[in-house]
C-alpha cells in the first residue's frame, strides 16, 4: 500500500507557481493598518499646526471656550445656543419626514394609477415631480417663506419660519420620494401582478398584499438617504431667520467674532446623521447578503 | 347549467400591428381536460390570457358558463376567481410562507375565514406530500414543489376551470415528471382544465381533446387519437414530426 501510495505521488504533476510573498497578513496586516492610519492623521495634523495661518483657525474655530458658549448660549449677551438651535432642526425634520412619506406615497399613487377620472392628477402630479425636483431648495424655501406671508392669507401667512421652512422641505422631498417609491414598485417583477390578480384580488388588495410588501424592501435604503440631506438641509431654513443651529451659530459669530459656533452645528448635525447613514449602510448590506443567499 | 364551462367564439386579438389570435374558436366541457399544442409564439399563452380577462379581446366573444366576458358591467375579479390560472415561472409571493400564498386567494379575494381555510390548505399542502414545508418561503423549494405550491395555490380557490401555461417549461427536465404526475391525478379526479403545454407524451395521456394552434390560427382539433396517429393538416403533421 505505501510502495502504490509513494508511486501516485511521484505521478502526481508538479505545478510550478511563482510564490507570491504575502506581505500583510494576520497581526502584521493589524500592525500595518495602524501605522498607516497614524502616519495620515499625523500628516493632516501637522499641516494643521504648520501652516501659517494655524494659530488664528485653531483660535477662531477651535477655541474650547468659545465652542462651549456657543453650544449652551449667553442670553445676558443675546448669544442664542446651538444647542438648543438643533432641538429645532430636530422637530422640524421629524415632522417634514412623516409629510413626506403620506405625500410621496400619494403622489406616487396618483402618478401610477391607471383610472380615467384621475388623468388630470396624473399629469399634475408629473409636472410636479418634475418640477421641484428641479427647483433648487433654497430657492422653494424663499418662494414659500417670503410669499405665503405675502399673500395675507390669514391663517397660512401668519406661521413662524420654521413652518415654512417645513412646509418647503415636504414640497421638496415628496416628489423626491415619490420617484423612490415609484422605483420600488416597479421593482416588483410584473408576474407577481398577474399572479395576484389572477386569485381574484382586486387592484388595491393586490397592492397592499403582493406588491407593496415586497417594494417597500428595495426602498427602504434609498429612503432612508433621502432622509439623511433632509436631516442637513433643515439648516437652509436658517436664511428665513428660524434659530435653528446654522442660524444660532450664525448670530454667535457677528456677536463674538469667532467661528467655533459653526463647528459646533456641524458636530451635532454629525451626531444625528451618522447612526442614521450607519443604519442604511447596514440594511443595504444585510439585504445584499440575503439576496446573495436567495440566489444560491 | 349547460355542460360547456368555456366556449371561445372566434376570438381575434393584437398587439399593434401583430395579429396574435386570428378567429380562435373552442370549448371546454365540465370534467374536460384540453390541451393546446403549438410552437411557441402560436397564441397559447395569449389565449389562456385572454380566457382569464387578464388581455382584452379585439373581436369575437368568450362565454363563461353563457355569461359573455365581454359584457362592461362584468367584474373581472369575480370571473378570475371562477378560473384559476397557474404560469411558466410559477410566481409564489416569496415574502409570504407557502402557507400564506395558499391562504391569500380564499382569505382576501374571497373574505372567507382564515381559520376555515387553514384546514383545505394543509389538505391540499399533503396532497402534493409538502406539509411540513408548510411554513418554509418559496425560494427553500426546489422548481418541482414551487410549481405544484403554484397549482394547489389556484385550487385552493376551488374553481370551476383551471389554466396552466406551460408549467413544466421553465423546470429542470428531472423534475418534470413530479408535475405532471399532479396534473394527472388532477385530472382524473375530473378537474376542467385547459392546458398549455410542449409534453406531447402528456397530452396523448391526459387530454380528451388537443387542439393545434399554428400562428393564431386554430388549425386542428380533435381526440389525441386522431391528432397523433392520423392528423388531417400538413402543417399539424409536420409540427408532430418535429416535436
Amino acid at each position: 500500500m505505501s510502495h502504490d501510495a509513494s508511486a501516485n505521488a511521484l505521478e502526481t504533476p508538479t505545478l510550478f507557481v511563482p510564490r507570491r510573498k504575502l506581505l500583510f497578513t494576520g497581526r502584521r496586516a493589524i500592525v500595518a493598518s495602524v501605522f498607516s492610519s497614524l502616519l495620515i492623521l499625523g500628516a493632516i495634523i501637522a499641516v494643521f499646526y504648520l501652516a501659517p495661518g494655524g494659530a488664528s483657525v485653531r483660535y477662531f474655530f477651535f477655541n474650547p471656550h468659545q465652542m462651549w458658549q456657543s453650544f449652551t448660549g449667553n442670553p445676558s449677551k443675546g448669544l442664542s445656543s446651538v444647542g438648543a438651535g438643533i432641538i429645532t432642526n430636530i422637530w422640524m425634520f421629524c415632522v417634514c419626514e412623516v409629510m413626506v412619506l403620506i405625500f410621496g406615497l400619494l403622489i406616487a399613487w396618483v402618478r401610477m394609477s391607471t383610472s380615467a377620472v384621475l388623468f388630470p392628477f396624473r399629469v399634475l402630479s408629473t409636472m410636479y415631480t418634475d418640477l421641484f425636483r428641479g427647483i433648487p431648495i433654497l430657492l422653494v424655501i424663499f418662494m414659500v417663506g417670503f410669499g405665503l406671508p405675502a399673500l395675507g392669507l390669514g391663517f397660512l401667512s401668519t406661521q413662524s419660519p420654521a413652518v415654512y421652512g417645513c412646509i418647503s422641505l415636504t414640497i421638496t422631498y415628496s416628489a423626491y420620494v415619490a420617484e423612490v417609491y415609484r422605483a420600488g414598485i416597479n421593482s416588483v417583477p410584473n408576474g407577481q401582478l398577474l399572479a395576484a390578480r389572477s386569485l381574484g384580488l382586486t387592484s388595491s388588495a393586490t397592492m397592499r398584499r403582493v406588491i407593496l410588501p415586497q417594494a417597500v424592501r428595495t426602498v427602504i435604503p434609498p429612503l432612508l438617504n433621502d432622509f439623511i440631506s433632509m436631516q442637513k438641509d433643515t439648516a437652509l431654513v436658517s436664511t428665513l431667520g428660524a434659530i435653528e443651529a446654522t442660524r444660532a451659530a450664525q448670530i454667535y459669530a457677528s456677536t463674538e467674532f469667532n467661528f467655533s459656533g459653526y463647528v459646533v452645528a456641524s458636530i451635532l448635525f454629525l451626531l444625528l446623521t451618522i447612526p442614521m447613514t450607519r443604519f442604511t449602510d447596514h440594511l443595504i448590506s444585510k439585504d445584499r447578503v440575503k439576496r446573495l443567499a436567495a440566489a444560491q | 347549467m349547460s355542460d360547456v364551462v368555456l366556449d371561445l367564439q372566434s376570438v381575434t386579438k393584437r398587439f399593434g400591428d401583430n395579429e396574435v389570435l386570428r378567429g380562435v374558436s373552442l370549448q371546454l366541457h365540465r370534467h374536460e381536460v384540453v390541451c393546446l399544442i403549438g410552437a411557441s409564439g402560436s397564441g397559447k399563452s395569449t389565449l389562456l390570457r385572454c380566457a382569464n380577462m387578464l388581455e382584452t379581446i379585439d373581436g369575437g366573444d368568450i362565454f363563461l358558463f353563457d355569461q359573455s366576458l365581454s359584457d362592461p358591467r362584468i367584474d373581472p375579479d369575480l370571473v378570475r376567481r371562477n378560473i384559476a390560472m397557474v404560469f411558466q415561472s410559477y410566481n409564489l409571493f416569496p415574502h409570504l410562507s407557502v402557507l400564506e400564498n395558499i391562504l391569500l386567494g380564499p382569505v382576501f379575494a374571497l373574505k372567507r375565514k382564515r381559520s376555515d381555510v387553514i384546514d383545505e390548505a394543509m389538505a391540499l399542502l399533503s396532497r402534493i406530500g409538502l406539509s411540513e414545508r408548510a411554513n418554509d418561503f418559496p425560494e427553500r423549494l426546489s422548481g418541482g414543489q414551487q410549481q405544484r405550491v403554484a397549482i394547489v395555490r389556484s385550487l385552493a380557490m376551488q374553481p370551476a376551470l383551471l389554466l396552466l401555461d406551460e408549467v413544466t417549461s421553465a423546470l429542470d427536465p428531472t423534475l418534470v415528471g413530479e408535475v405532471l404526475d399532479l396534473l394527472r391525478d388532477l385530472a382524473q379526479s375530473g378537474t376542467t382544465m385547459l392546458i398549455a403545454t410542449h409534453e406531447m407524451g402528456f397530452a396523448k395521456d391526459v387530454a380528451q381533446q388537443v387542439a393545434y394552434l399554428d400562428k393564431g390560427v386554430l388549425v386542428e382539433q380533435g381526440t389525441p387519437e386522431q391528432m397523433f396517429s392520423n392528423p388531417q393538416h400538413e402543417a399539424t403533421r409536420k409540427f408532430l414530426e418535429r416535436a
